[in-house]
């Protein structure tokens, strides 16, 4: 009774603040604008399965790949275990869900060698973040903070599979004449020491419990809210082909009255800046993408631009993003203001300008992000409110008014390749 | 190299004249029209069209820039002028299917046209090539290329942007028998660097150009022959090869070319 008692208030606190949290951000998206309709759910739903729940952009890079697929398909059964060990806790009683039958056995028994296999390969992880010099975790974006942040959550999940099978090695030394699931792990680690462990339910129990609610509401403040975010934001994902890039609707009005000075002006048309320079200006789904970006830079990794030197990384843009919205959304939501900006205090003119659009970065996003698109709301922004282009931009734009063609060409001798 | 004749290419205005409608508009391109190397692709592209006698036109002194590049560059306004001049025309002609050769105007016209008022069915000329070769219309007897090797340079517009990856690698097999493929390859392709507007402004500050990084790979493959698909990519590949001095034993072709060259045009 005392258990259920405490659990229950070690659940509501754990609400409460992700309430908090959740509340904090549902301020910040508000401050957002429009991204596209989401619409088509069942074209959404099977590219849910197939980039989400089947990892296939994740396979891109096999070896590494395997084993992120292998951890994630764990978290999901172990993830049925949580949410009953949650009921056994608030209900005070044990194993609630083995009524289940083999399904149960199915999920425990998966789910208890699915903590072995999390624990190596957590420790891997880890060794690799620490040890191996890997180009895609370097970059300025990656401060020792972000650094920090990463092995902590490897810490985080690493722990909770270790508390994982303690407990479930408690459970099997305290029911020696028979008990509910399968494991194979943990039974077979019990046989092997011959000891009582049956001290470690309790302990295993609470230490697992805690370490999820703890993690819970680290998460909202990590890189690692990922593990919340990516699966909707692979369903909410722009299904459009990648070099789609949007239509700026504001600028048809515009071009339509220009073209036809009899045509309607709407005074009711929103008058919004053009293009992106803070976070007021990106779409829900462009601070969507920020929240869910786990820093792992396989974008960075394969953009043209980095590869060869040049300041662009396509993981800095959503990692300052976010920052810039940590820090300027609270300022907005009061109303106030810092004279600074996303666009020159965070990313520089220079690294929007070194995209070349290609794509690569979208391509092997595992979780599609769409970084090209937001740089080049940037670039609409330096253009068309300031007008400051780099000077050969501004050459084919005149161009293309003039001579309709980028170049410096008559549109008189448009047929002169075929002479 | 034999001497460039005129190649009889039938304007839109006049054919419409004549009364006659023709089944496709083939969309030249600024750098079709205008840039000295890639003249030669639209040249042999519209060679392919007339040997297969396929009905259909060009815009000629009507058409204009799509406005990719200023849309890359952020000029949405000078893109959707160009694109609402160009739906003009095209709905004026009630063009229906339209060929492009570059994967840029291809990408814009089949993606960014119609949420301004232009719905055509785009067909990409690698993708035309393909299908005339597997149907049995293109006929290829001859290989121009014996003993040659080649590999394939995919331009992102054309592979990541709209997923056409075999089409160019099946006109190449076509003739070379195989392509042999670079480690960045398919949607893991890099981009030569001129795609997002880069091809008009000057390079930022790096260690290096993206061309020669791509150069670089293409000679490690050790072929005679690069294919490419993309105007921009051409133009880069070719510098990147002229900076390597490597014209004699590595050239850049374009698909159009190859066939061109197989057919004898």
């Amino acid at each position: 009774m005392i258990k259920q008692i405490l659990f229950i208030i070690t659940l509501l606190i754990t609400f409460g603040v992700f309430a908090y949290s959740v509340k904090r951000l549902w301020g910040f998206f508000r401050l957002t604008k429009p991204a596209y309709p989401i619409k088509n759910i069942g074209a959404r739903i099977s590219h849910t399965l197939n980039i989400a729940f089947g990892q296939t952009k994740i396979f891109r890079k096999p070896v590494i790949g395997l084993m992120h697929a292998l951890v994630f398909w764990g978290f999901l059964v172990i993830t049925l275990g949580s949410i009953e060990m949650v009921v056994d806790g608030v209900s005070g009683q044990d194993r609630l869900f083995a009524s289940t039958g083999w399904f149960y056995d199915i999920v425990i028994a998966s789910g208890d060698v699915f903590a072995l296999l999390i624990i190596v390969f957590i420790k891997l992880f880890i060794l690799r973040r620490m040890f191996l010099k890997i180009k895609r975790f370097a970059g300025v974006e990656m401060t020792p903070k972000a650094n920090w942040d990463a092995l902590l959550s490897l810490y985080f999940i690493g722990f909770l599979m270790v508390s994982l099978i303690c407990f479930n090695m408690g459970y099997i030394s305290n029911h020696p004449n028979g008990y509910e699931g399968v494991y194979p792990v943990s039974a077979f680690l019990v046989n092997l020491f011959g000891w009582d462990f049956g001290w470690l339910q309790e302990l295993g129990w609470w230490v697992h419990i805690l370490l999820i609610f703890i993690f819970a509401n680290y998460l909202p403040y990590s890189k690692h809210f990922h593990v919340f975010l990516s699966i909707p934001n692979v369903f909410l994902a722009n299904l459009e082909p990648l070099t789609k890039y949007p239509n700026l609707d504001s600028i048809t009005r515009e071009v339509k009255l220009m073209l036809d000075p009899e045509a309607a002006y709407d005074e009711n048309a929103e008058v919004a800046r053009f293009g992106v320079k803070d976070v007021e200006d990106v779409s829900w789904k462009n601070y969507m993408d920020s929240l869910s970006c786990t820093q792992c830079g396989r974008c960075t990794d394969v953009c043209p631009a980095n590869i060869t030197g040049k300041l662009l990384s396509p993981r800095k843009i959503f990692v300052d993003l976010r920052k810039r919205m940590d820090e300027k959304g609270p300022l907005v939501i009061a109303g106030k203001d810092d004279k600074k900006s996303l666009l020159r205090d965070y990313i520089s003119e220079e690294e929007i300008w070194a995209c070349t659009s290609c794509n690569a970065c979208a391509q092997e996003c595992p979780i599609d992000i769409s970084h090209p698109n937001l740089i080049m709301d940037m670039r609409r922004y330096l253009v068309m409110e300031e007008a400051t282009a780099p000077a050969g931009l501004n050459v084919m734009f005149a161009n293309i008014e003039n001579n309709g063609a980028p170049w410096q060409f008559s549109p008189e001798d448009r047929m002169k390749w075929a002479e | 190299m034999t001497i460039e004749t005129k190649i009889d290419v039938p304007v839109m205005a006049d054919v419409v004249a004549k009364g006659k409608k023709p089944e496709y508009l083939y969309w030249v391109g600024c750098a079709g029209a205008f840039d000295d190397r890639y003249q030669k692709v639209a040249r042999a592209f519209a060679k392919i069209l007339n040997y297969l006698g396929v009905s259909y036109a060009v815009l000629g002194t009507e058409e204009s820039c799509t406005g990719d590049p200023a849309k890359r560059a952020g000029n949405e306004m000078i893109f959707q002028m160009q694109a609402m001049q160009n739906i003009e025309i095209l709905n004026g002609y009630g063009v229906k299917k339209i060929i492009c050769t570059c994967p840029h105007c291809y990408n814009t016209l089949k993606n960014e046209y119609p949420d301004l008022g232009g719905k055509y069915e785009l067909i990409n000329y690698t993708v035309f090539l393909d299908e005339m070769i597997r149907t049995g219309k293109l006929k290829l007897e001859n290989n121009p290329f014996k003993g040659e090797s080649i590999t394939y340079h995919d331009p992102c517009y054309l592979g990541r942007g709209n997923g056409i990856y075999d089409a160019p690698r099946n006109v190449i097999k076509a003739i070379f028998g195989e392509v042999k493929e670079m480690k960045r390859a398919r949607s893991y392709g890099l981009c030569c660097g001129a795609g997002g507007a880069q091809m008009f402004k000057e390079a930022e500050k790096g260690d290096k150009e993206v061309n020669m990084e791509r150069t670089e790979e293409i000679i490690e493959r050790k072929v005679d022959k690069v294919a490419s698909a993309c105007p921009f990519c051409m133009t880069m590949l070719t510098d990147g090869i002229k900076l390597k001095n490597k014209e004699a034993e590595l050239q850049n072709l374009d698909i159009a070319e190859i066939i061109e060259k197989a057919l004898n045009l």
